[in-house]
């Protein structure tokens, strides 16, 4: 009921060409950004000093508590899988070590092989309404796309970014640019999303640039190479004994 | 008496295979000596600046704290409890934060531990009371390995990210205010420390701490609460651990020496019951018995020992003097091995330990020298005298 009537409300916003509310447009972000299940292929590049490295990854994820990467390339991590339920984690190492390891939950916190994301942001999907409350700033052409402007503060204490700023895509409805705040107001991350695809009726990031902004680092690129919407993944996937299969 | 004067015109008459000997066997006397004297200095140059500048008296742990897992730091904290808390205010316990915290040094990432300590604390012997400047940033205390590798000075002011209690981030300035030398690197390399109150408020963990030190000469010595207390011989278990690898190392190179100059020994001992042969059996002829044939053989063994021993000391204590008095200098990047360790060591020579090394390197020659003579025993003294080989 709830949700017919933002619904309602959001198309008649629209229709009289009517700024929506920040809970309206953050509801719809979630709508397109947040999924049940999924699978998805993904390129990651970590720009470093001197050279650049590349990771694929495979991930199947349901919903924002349990999550299985396997990485596809390079040959050296090739195979190793990471299994997220809820805060445990665990690593499998293929042959010829073939041994699953526990991992303290906090290593969610760590960046994933010296990229500006950390496993948190790289298994993230959880909603932006749930955690955060927002306010309209106003509107911007952004990459030339026409964008509401959005603050949001933390609303959830145990979120990893106090605040957001983040520039809404007013047709596609996606985040196309972000910064992300410590509780002082430093800067400390931004994201673009400089490409963006249509399916299942939904548009998503394809190419998104991250940056850890304090630091004078080149970056990481996360390439979105594929996704499968409320794929069929069996619960095994999602077990100690899915690891090795 | 007249086997030594036998004894002693043989080895003089032996000549410079004699002296090749002595030297030999003077040189695995003196470097097991240095050897020793060198990881003695050691042993207590490092024991002394770990529990001046680390580990005091002792050490409280929270009971989730593991200094080998950086991730369980998150947990790894608590209410400091009324107990310790005393000893606190008579200066007697410093307590410590600690939290895993990420540095921009010139735009470069460097994960780091942050250390929150009392600035006014004498416990250890960090420089805490420049930590009470009151400034725009947040003051800020590193050793010099920390300032080195990060390229900081006093005055420098770097970007500092962490996450506080609720896994939130936040970010701030730190400014660099004293560097200080320490041959501890466990408190140096990668750790920023700054004032306690003030990373408890940053952290949103007022009253907290993760460790907490207890002062050297007395104070709590019993576990409090859920704070466990780790004491000298758990704390230096490690590093004693290393000292004796260290002198295991030294003790296969002193065997290496040894065997050498028990070679020599021996080789010189046989040779000479070969070529003295007539000697013998004329010896034996004249009256004297088997065993003090021997005896005169043996004992040229054992001068050898002794003349070594004289020569060493003739030589090396000198060296081991002045060694001793102006120190090693140890070589650049000794310290990354995690180990405390200063930039000199002065070798520490104890009586015992040279008396020990003395005693085991004589007795261990008499028995070398001992050996080849058993073939004395089983001459026939005619056909000694005749030169003939047996």
């Amino acid at each position: 009921m709830k949700k017919f009537i933002i619904g309602i409300l959001m198309i008649s916003s629209f229709l009289f060409g009517q700024t929506p509310t920040a809970e309206e447009i953050l509801q719809k972000i979630d709508d397109n950004m947040v999924f049940e299940k999924a699978i998805t292929t993904a390129k990651m590049i970590i720009h470093g000093r001197s050279r650049s490295r590349t990771i694929t990854s495979k991930s199947w994820a349901k919903g924002n508590d349990l999550a299985m990467v396997e990485y596809l390339s390079p040959a050296r991590e090739k195979g190793t899988k990471m299994l997220k339920t809820k805060n445990k984690l665990w690593i499998y190492t293929p042959e010829p070590t073939d041994r699953i390891i526990s991992i303290s939950g906090h290593l969610l916190r760590q960046s994933v092989m010296g990229s500006d994301l950390s496993y948190e942001d790289m298994t993230d999907n959880s909603s932006m309404i749930d955690n955060y409350e927002a306010k309209v700033l106003g509107d911007e052409v952004i990459l030339g796309r026409k964008c509401w402007i959005l603050e949001l503060i933390a609303k959830n204490k145990k979120i990893a970014y106090y605040s957001r700023k983040i520039w809404v895509d007013i047709e596609r409805l996606l985040p196309i640019k972000e910064e992300r705040f410590a509780k002082s107001g430093k800067l400390l991350k931004t994201t673009e999303i400089t490409e963006a695809f249509f399916q299942d009726n939904r548009w998503f990031p394809r190419h998104m640039p991250f940056k850890d902004a304090l630091s004078k680092g080149k970056g990481t690129e996360y390439i979105l190479e594929s996704i499968e919407f409320d794929a069929d993944i069996p619960e095994y996937y999602f077990t100690k004994a899915g690891l090795k299969r | 008496m007249l086997s030594i004067k036998l004894a002693w015109r043989n080895l003089i008459g032996a000549g410079l295979r004699t002296w090749l000997n002595v030297f030999v066997l003077s040189l695995s006397f003196l470097i097991i000596i240095w050897h020793k004297g060198i990881i003695a200095g050691w042993d207590r140059q490092a024991q002394r600046d770990t529990i001046n500048d680390e580990i005091g008296g002792g050490v409280f742990w929270h009971k989730n704290y593991d200094p080998y897992d950086i991730f369980t730091l998150v947990d790894a904290h608590g209410k400091i409890p009324e107990k310790m808390q005393t000893e606190i205010k008579k200066d007697k316990l410093s307590p410590i934060l600690i939290t895993q915290a990420t540095i921009y040094p010139e735009g470069r990432v460097q994960t780091i531990l942050l250390k929150g300590i009392i600035h006014s604390q004498t416990v250890v012997n960090i420089p805490t009371a420049k930590l009470s400047t009151n400034m725009e940033e947040i003051p800020a205390v590193i050793g010099t390995k920390m300032a080195k590798n990060n390229n900081l000075k006093v005055g420098d002011v770097v970007t500092a990210r962490w996450r506080d209690a609720n896994g939130v981030f936040d970010a701030d300035e730190l400014k660099i205010v004293e560097i200080f030398k320490t041959n501890v690197p466990t408190i140096d390399n990668g750790q920023v420390w700054i004032p306690l109150s003030k990373m408890q408020s940053m952290l949103q963990m007022p009253g907290e701490a993760t460790i907490a030190i207890t002062a050297k000469e007395d104070g709590l010595r019993k576990n409090v609460g859920s704070w466990i207390f780790k004491d000298h011989n758990y704390l230096l278990k490690e590093f004693k651990e290393m000292i004796k690898m260290k002198n295991f190392g030294g003790y296969v190179m002193w065997l290496v020496l040894l065997s050498l100059a028990w070679l020599a020994i021996f080789d010189t001992q046989v040779l000479s019951i070969f070529r003295r042969q007539k000697e013998i059996g004329t010896n034996i002829a004249l009256g004297m018995t088997r065993g003090q044939v021997i005896k005169i053989f043996t004992v040229e063994g054992v001068m050898y020992g002794v003349l070594a021993a004289i020569l060493a000391v003739l030589y090396g204590a000198p060296l081991l003097y002045l060694q001793a008095k102006n120190g090693m200098v140890m070589p650049e990047g000794s310290d990354e091995y995690g180990m405390a360790i200063s930039d000199k060591i002065f070798p520490y020579y104890s009586f015992g330990m040279v008396l020990i090394t003395a005693t085991i390197t004589l007795i261990s020659v008499i028995i070398v020298s001992f050996l080849p003579t058993k073939r004395i025993a089983k001459m026939n003294p005619t056909d000694a005298i005749r030169g003939k080989v047996q």
